[in-house]
């Protein structure tokens, strides 16, 4: 147990620290959105029509900019040889630094997400609604992403191959995710549906993006 | 305790590197591994340490802990040296301590055993090739583990450096560890008996 805090308080600390990429998601998020109205003209109602599905896919595309890095880094330098021989089991290692990535790059585009509603016109019911579903779906996002960033390290290609092959994964979570926070706003829509299987997908990546991330690590390694 | 490999053999990219390698190294022994480049001295340290996958044969630690398995009671030092440049020197070794399942110590006392206390707060990127091969032999005192698999350990260390890690290495042999060692220069510990060769990649 020390092991696993241990691997997250650092990857965390590592994140936070000048050049990691906590901030990095946010801005990232925050120049998506903040284009958004630009683009799409000054009409206040299709701004908040649109507005949730604009916030999910700028948390979406801002939580796989920095997925790439997760086993990479440790690749790069040579942690990873040391976290496959540890005691530490392997499936354990690859959880615990999806959560600590969830952490320092998820949970701040959360936080991010009522003010940039401010900026689509959405009011505070339509805002709590997208970033309930952004909490509940963003950790299927790390948790299936991890797979390609796994993937990334044992065909030594990372960037875009990590959209490429994670993107396809995350249509499920943008679709219920989207659905749900629709649902929170026109009236006659259940919000409770597609909200269960946004949790659903949620707990079944937890589970099987580990196994999955760790036997590509092994099945890879150089 | 004896560290045995039989008839072990490594394909690297569809080339054979070596085949029916036999090798043993008992408490105390060191190993020194060397041939030209490409003989295939790192591929034999990343097979002990469970990196790689051998085509053949097997290589087992009789006497060790049998809960465990062979990687787990392995240091592995290899030419990289595992640390985050954005950690200070201090939070490198203790990130390693907790994580490789350390006793609780003072960090300052292993650094100054390697030469880095004076260091200990400033971030690791500003290590020379030499301190940062310091720090990394730092993770080797933290930590206790009966076998070292060390690869060219004394590349960019000075020579005080040099004479401390063989200091190092003699201490952790006499406490009946062992040391698998890849290296072009004779290890240290080359003049004493319990030292052995293992010679790969001759042409004969």
């Amino acid at each position: 147990m020390t092991a696993l805090a241990a691997l997250m308080h650092r990857d965390i600390r590592i994140a936070l620290r000048v050049g990691g990429g906590a901030l990095i998601g946010v801005l990232f998020f925050l120049s998506v959105v903040v284009l958004m109205p630009f683009a799409v003209g000054p009409d206040l109602a299709l701004l908040a029509r649109l507005g949730p599905a604009i916030l999910w896919l700028g948390a979406l595309l801002a939580s796989l900019l920095t997925l790439d890095r997760l086993f990479m880094a440790d690749h790069e330098d040579g942690s990873l040889d040391l976290i496959v021989m540890s005691r530490t089991p392997l499936e354990l290692a690859c959880a615990a630094k999806a959560l600590a990535h969830w952490i320092a790059a998820g949970l701040p585009l959360i936080v991010a997400t009522p003010v940039l509603g401010l900026l689509l016109n959405l009011d505070a019911l339509p805002t709590s609604a997208v970033a309930l579903t952004l909490l509940a779906g963003t950790p299927a996002l790390t948790f299936t992403g991890m797979i390609g960033a796994a993937l990334a390290v044992t065909l030594r290609r990372g960037g875009l191959l990590l959209a490429v092959l994670v993107l396809p994964l995350s249509i499920p979570v943008l679709i219920f995710g989207v659905a749900a926070s629709q649902a929170a706003i026109t009236e006659p829509l259940s919000f409770g549906a597609p909200f269960s299987i946004l949790c659903a997908l949620s707990l079944v990546s937890l589970v099987v993006g580990p196994f999955a991330a760790a036997a590509s690590l092994r099945h890879g390694l150089d | 305790m004896r560290l045995l490999g039989r008839e072990v053999g490594c394909v690297r990219g569809g080339r054979e590197v070596f085949s029916g390698l036999d090798f043993e190294a008992a408490s105390g022994e060191a190993l020194a591994v060397v041939g030209p480049n490409g003989s295939g001295k790192t591929s034999l340290l990343r097979l002990i340490a469970g990196l790689l996958a051998p085509v053949g044969g097997t290589i087992g630690l009789e006497g060790g802990d049998a809960e465990l398995t062979l990687p787990e009671q392995c240091h592995y030092l290899g030419h990289r040296d595992a640390l985050k440049t954005a950690l200070s020197v201090s939070e490198n070794l203790c990130f390693w301590r907790d994580f490789l399942g350390g006793t609780k110590f003072d960090p300052a006392e292993i650094l100054a055993r390697v030469g880095l206390d004076h260091a200990a707060d400033s971030p690791a990127s500003f290590l020379s090739a030499g301190q940062r091969r310091r720090l990394s032999i730092a993770r080797l005192l933290a930590v206790q583990r009966p076998l070292w698999l060390l690869d060219e350990p004394t590349n960019a260390l000075d020579s005080a450096g040099q004479s401390l890690f063989t200091a190092l290495m003699i201490d952790h042999l006499a406490r009946g560890g062992l040391i698998v060692a890849a290296t072009h220069i004779p290890l240290g510990v080359a003049a004493k008996e319990f030292a052995k060769e293992l010679r790969l990649g001759d042409a004969s």
